[in-house]
């Protein structure tokens, strides 16, 4: 039986219990009440309310800016997508629509699949998704049998275009698909279809280009039928873009460097603005608008040659000899040097127990700055860096543009690397040593750039030692708007300009003096005289056993181990305009390999003279579009 | 009076168990996640995916789980209570720093179809831990303050860590449970009233520590006409909705403000809303009717039980049960503010599903065992 205590506990419980339970049924009778009130009293009225629900707000895409080269030539234009649509309502028979339409344009098995998926699952006024991307002889011919077709409608959206393909690739950029990452509040990005940059000037610009969103107001049935349009703000077209690039000289180029492996560009050494931008291997930007499969997309990244990376900015090679201005510069500066000051080149220095070697087996001599640069000899610049000091050197190098990264347009770039004592100290943990200095002098070692920087050194060379930066597009965005580019005249360098004329004459020398590495790439041309400089720089390590018994031809390489062959110029001599750099990936020399492409495209350059010439019609405001022929 | 005459024996068979099962209760469960399955289906634009297929899924595991529970005898459960409650405890303590998150608030972890979210099961345990303990008491003692210290501990400790998360909503429900047990286990009346009041006296230093979204959350509530596209939108969308719905419903799948996404979550938190646009009053009572039918089978297994554990351990779930149920009703007839709870055995989801269909097992697990007798040690005597 159960005791006194349990009795108590008993008691307690159900009674409280109960008054529990007594509450919850005042709570369902509370819930019931709210219901009644909802529904049935007020009833009436929240069905009017859900009458005047109807209005739905669409967003209507505005079209993407368009982007030109500086002579109004189109690079990026939107083109006319055809799609075709299907409302389930109209057609009486699906199926047989489908059919009909199949013996127009090809119908796979799984778009049929798809679509009668779509057809049962959405209302019966949707339009459907048939196909798109459809050619303008596919339109003409659905259009055609359009009787037979009930329910089948036309729909023109519009698709990204590069006219260009393959020629201005890199720095254009593509446009792709929105991911959540993108995603920063912006209506228009939730749209279905909607694109955004996602590299070079489509990405930079994205937000000019991009423009606003119209409204539509749209009045909706009980059921969602769309009776009719209430309201329409027309969205604003995204901004167009003008690029500085010389489309023609980009497409030759890109011929120049076709079936190598390298980059070329060329800038105006007074402004930074950019004429040329190659790359190469190059990639049709087209098959990024409609998205890659996974296996073009692993084939393209794969590549050893790395066609989508844009070599130009986000290459970092040695520059080899190419750096020996720099040092020039420096020793010059330092006052370490003079125009007259000569070292003895016997082929070979030795530093501690390290044996450094001159290109030239048995040596230049006595050599002067001049003759060091035009013959690019390696002694010489050995035994300047060894008097200035790798920090002095790394100075100068930063202040000419190199191992940083340079403010242009288009993201991706690369910093490369100008190494000095408190860098090694900081990456490796050990301490410099002297031979690394020599090594840096020759522009080997640490040391690496890529092709825009070394253009840069070279304008700024040129143009009398003014810090010019170098730019794709006329205008900058800034806060989310595109404005023009400041036009303030780059600050000077404050250099001696004895010191930087002895420098230039000295690659004067590269190419016109007959005992310039150059030589053979001079331009005949009267008043197209240039300036310059090879390089060739290393991949690998030459061991004594093979300098014993003949170093290696690069032909007798495989590819990966050749050196890459570089070239820095400008032009003409008597008032430099252009400024450009060649790098040929495991090309070979740079006398041989670089040098004359250099010669060929900045001849194909002072012929056009793009940046003499006034720019075509202003193309921002009427987007009128002329063909370059 | 209490009628413990007949004693039944704790030597049945699981099989045997198993066909003494309260019917009423299945029959109820499997007629309210019914509805749920068809207003998912409905949801989802009569499509079985991406909702119902899983809810079913779901569901079927939970139904073993359920019924692997109660036939479990309600001894072992006693004995595992406080193991339990510690478990979840350093469970809950766990998601602080490991849970992802989610909806700007850290309590999951995941697993692939449930997502395990601790604070959900603390809700089970901590009534167990309770139950546990009073069971323990004598009557008389129950009212003692030094015997209150360690129940009001296992109540506010976890409470504590929900708010830090932070989930309002569960750190409510959790108090309120809490409090359901105290006042049933027999503490004094006058008690009760101090604790109201320190409650109440709490909400001013509480405000404070809230996140800027649910201070909007409440404001809102208050009047949400203030931010009609904003945190308001919801709640006069759902009214919108039920309303229109009328006395007989617009019908299955015909709802025009759900099924044209004017409605938010329509899958979740305010699928009550889309079947009472659906069903009307009619349907959204005959769902009500249900529910409270489901309630009163499990109230009449707590009164029949013999332990005050059982007693103390069913009245405890069901009153989370109707906490769930409520709240959720209530919320999406705009009676209290959008605090994110799912209507159990019906809204899209599966921690919700599983707790609530453990916490059943439990309850049936009490009535299956309601004639054992067990001592305040915790051991028994069958008779």
């Amino acid at each position: 039986m159960l005791n006194r205590g349990e009795e108590d506990q008993y008691r307690v419980f159900s009674r409280r219990a109960a008054i529990l339970v007594g509450g919850k049924a005042v709570l369902f009778s509370t819930l019931i009440g709210r219901m009644y009130y909802l529904q049935v009293i007020e009833g009436d009225r929240y069905q009017l309310m859900a009458e005047e629900n109807r209005i739905n707000l669409r967003l209507l895409t505005p079209s993407r800016g368009q982007i030109f080269d500086r002579f109004g030539v189109p690079l990026a234009v939107n083109q006319q997508n055809y799609q075709v649509l299907i409302k389930s309502e109209n057609t009486p028979d699906i199926e047989k629509t489908l059919t009909h339409l199949g013996r127009l344009i090809p119908l796979s098995s799984d778009d049929r699949k798809r679509i009668l998926k779509d057809v049962s699952r959405k209302k019966k006024f949707v339009p459907i998704l048939v196909r798109e991307h459809l050619e303008w002889e596919d339109v003409a011919r659905i259009e055609v049998n359009a009787p037979d077709l009930p329910g089948i409608t036309i729909e023109s959206g519009s698709l990204r275009f590069y006219p260009q393909g393959k020629a201005a690739f890199h720095a254009l950029g593509y446009v792709g698909a929105v991911s959540p990452k993108h995603k920063t509040g912006d209506r228009l990005l939730e749209l279905p279809g909607f694109k955004v940059g996602l590299s070079g000037v489509e990405k930079t610009f994205d937000l000019a280009l991009r423009g606003q969103a119209g409204s539509s107001q749209l009045e909706v049935n009980a059921l969602g039928r769309v009776i009719r349009e209430l309201d329409r703000k027309e969205g604003k077209t995204g901004q167009n873009i003008i690029l500085t690039i010389d489309t023609s000289l980009q497409i030759l180029a890109m011929k120049a460097l076709e079936g190598k492996t390298g980059s070329i560009v060329v800038l105006d050494v007074h402004t930074g603005a950019t004429m040329v931008q190659a790359s190469s291997p190059s990639f049709d930007p087209n098959n990024f608008t409609n998205g890659l499969s996974e296996n073009e997309w692993k084939v393209l990244s794969e590549d050893e040659r790395a066609p989508l990376r844009n070599k130009a900015i986000a290459g970092e090679y040695a520059p080899g000899s190419t750096f020996k201005m720099i040092v020039a510069l420096a020793a010059l500066e330092a006052g370490i040097i003079n125009k007259n000051t000569t070292f003895f080149c016997s082929g070979s220095l030795t530093l501690g127990d390290g044996k450094f070697h001159c290109w030239k087996r048995y040596g230049h001599g006595l050599t002067s700055l001049r003759k060091g640069i035009s013959q690019s000899c390696d002694v010489y610049f050995y035994e300047l860096s060894r008097r200035v000091g790798i920090d002095r050197i790394a100075i100068m190098a930063k202040r000419f543009g190199l191992g940083q990264h340079l403010d242009l347009d288009i993201p991706g770039s690369r910093p490369g690397l100008i190494p000095n004592k408190a860098w090694k100290k900081a990456a490796i943990g050990k301490k410099w040593v002297g031979g690394e200095t020599l090594l840096a002098a020759i522009g080997q070692g640490f040391v690496l750039t890529t092709p825009l920087q070394l253009a840069t050194m070279v304008a700024r060379l040129a143009n009398g030692g003014k810090a010019i930066t170098p730019f794709v597009a006329r205008d900058i965005i800034s806060r989310n708007k595109l404005t023009s580019r400041a036009d303030f005249p780059a600050s000077d360098m404050g250099l001696n300009p004895k010191h930087l004329k002895l420098v230039v004459k000295s690659m004067e020398a590269v190419i016109n003096n007959q005992w310039g590495t150059a030589y053979r790439a001079r331009i005949m041309v009267p008043g197209m005289g240039m300036g310059g400089k090879t390089g060739t720089s290393q991949v690998r390590r030459i061991t004594q056993a093979e300098r014993d018994s003949g170093i290696l031809k690069n032909e007798q390489l495989p590819w990966k181990r050749r050196d890459h062959a570089l070239f820095v110029g400008f032009a003409p001599i008597e008032s430099p305009r252009y400024a450009v750099s060649v790098v040929i990936e495991h090309g070979g020399g740079g006398s041989k390999i670089a040098a004359p492409i250099a010669r060929d495209i900045m001849v194909d350059t002072l012929n056009r003279d793009p940046a003499g010439q006034a720019p075509g019609a202003d193309v921002s405001e009427s987007p009128t579009i002329h063909k370059e022929v | 009076m209490p009628r413990i005459t007949k004693f039944s024996s704790s030597d049945k068979t699981y099989i045997e168990k198993l066909c003494q099962l309260n019917w009423q209760i299945l029959l109820m469960i499997f007629l309210i996640a019914g509805v749920g399955f068809s207003m998912l289906y409905s949801a989802a634009n009569g499509d079985l995916s991406p909702w119902a297929s899983r809810q079913m899924l779901r569901f079927g595991i939970g139904i073993v789980l359920m019924l692997a529970i109660s036939i479990i005898d309600i001894r072992f459960w006693l004995k595992m209570s406080y193991m339990l409650y510690g478990i979840s405890f350093i469970l809950l303590a766990t998601v602080d720093v490991l849970g992802s998150v989610a909806m700007g608030a850290q309590r999951w972890l995941d697993l692939t179809l449930f997502q395990l979210q601790p604070s959900e099961i603390m809700k089970i345990v901590m009534v167990m831990a309770l139950a546990r303990y009073f069971h323990g008491l004598e009557v008389g003692d129950v009212g003692k303050l030094r015997y209150l210290v360690i129940p009001v501990l296992l109540i506010v400790a976890p409470i504590a860590l929900v708010l830090r998360q932070p989930d309002l909503g569960t750190a409510g429900v959790l108090g309120l449970i809490g409090a359901v047990l105290l006042w049933l286990a027999g503490i004094r009346i006058w008690q009760c009233l101090i604790f109201s009041f320190s409650s109440v006296a709490a909400i001013p230093i509480g405000w404070q520590f809230l996140h800027e979204y649910q201070k909007q959350r409440i404001l809102t509530f208050i009047n949400p006409e203030l931010d009609p596209l904003g945190s308001g939108y919801n709640i006069i969308q759902s009214k919108i909705a039920m309303g229109s719905g009328g006395l007989f419903g617009k019908g299955f799948m015909e709802g025009t403000q759900s099924h044209l996404n004017f409605l938010p979550e329509k899958q979740t938190d305010f699928i009550f809303t889309m079947l009472a646009e659906e069903f009307g009053f009619i349907g959204g009572t005959a769902l009500i009717g249900l529910y409270a039918l489901l309630i009163t089978y499990c109230v009449f297994i707590s009164f029949s039980c013999r332990s005050q554990f059982a007693r103390l351990l069913s009245m405890g779930l069901v009153v989370n049960f109707f906490l769930y149920l409520f709240i959720n009703m209530a919320m999406v007839m705009g009676l209290v503010p959008v605090v994110g709870v799912p209507l159990p055995l019906i809204s899209n989801g599966g921690t919700a599903m599983l707790t609530v269909l453990i916490g059943f097992g439990l309850v049936m697990s009490c009535g299956l065992h309601k004639g054992i007798y067990i001592n305040r040690r915790g051991a028994s005597l069958t008779r």
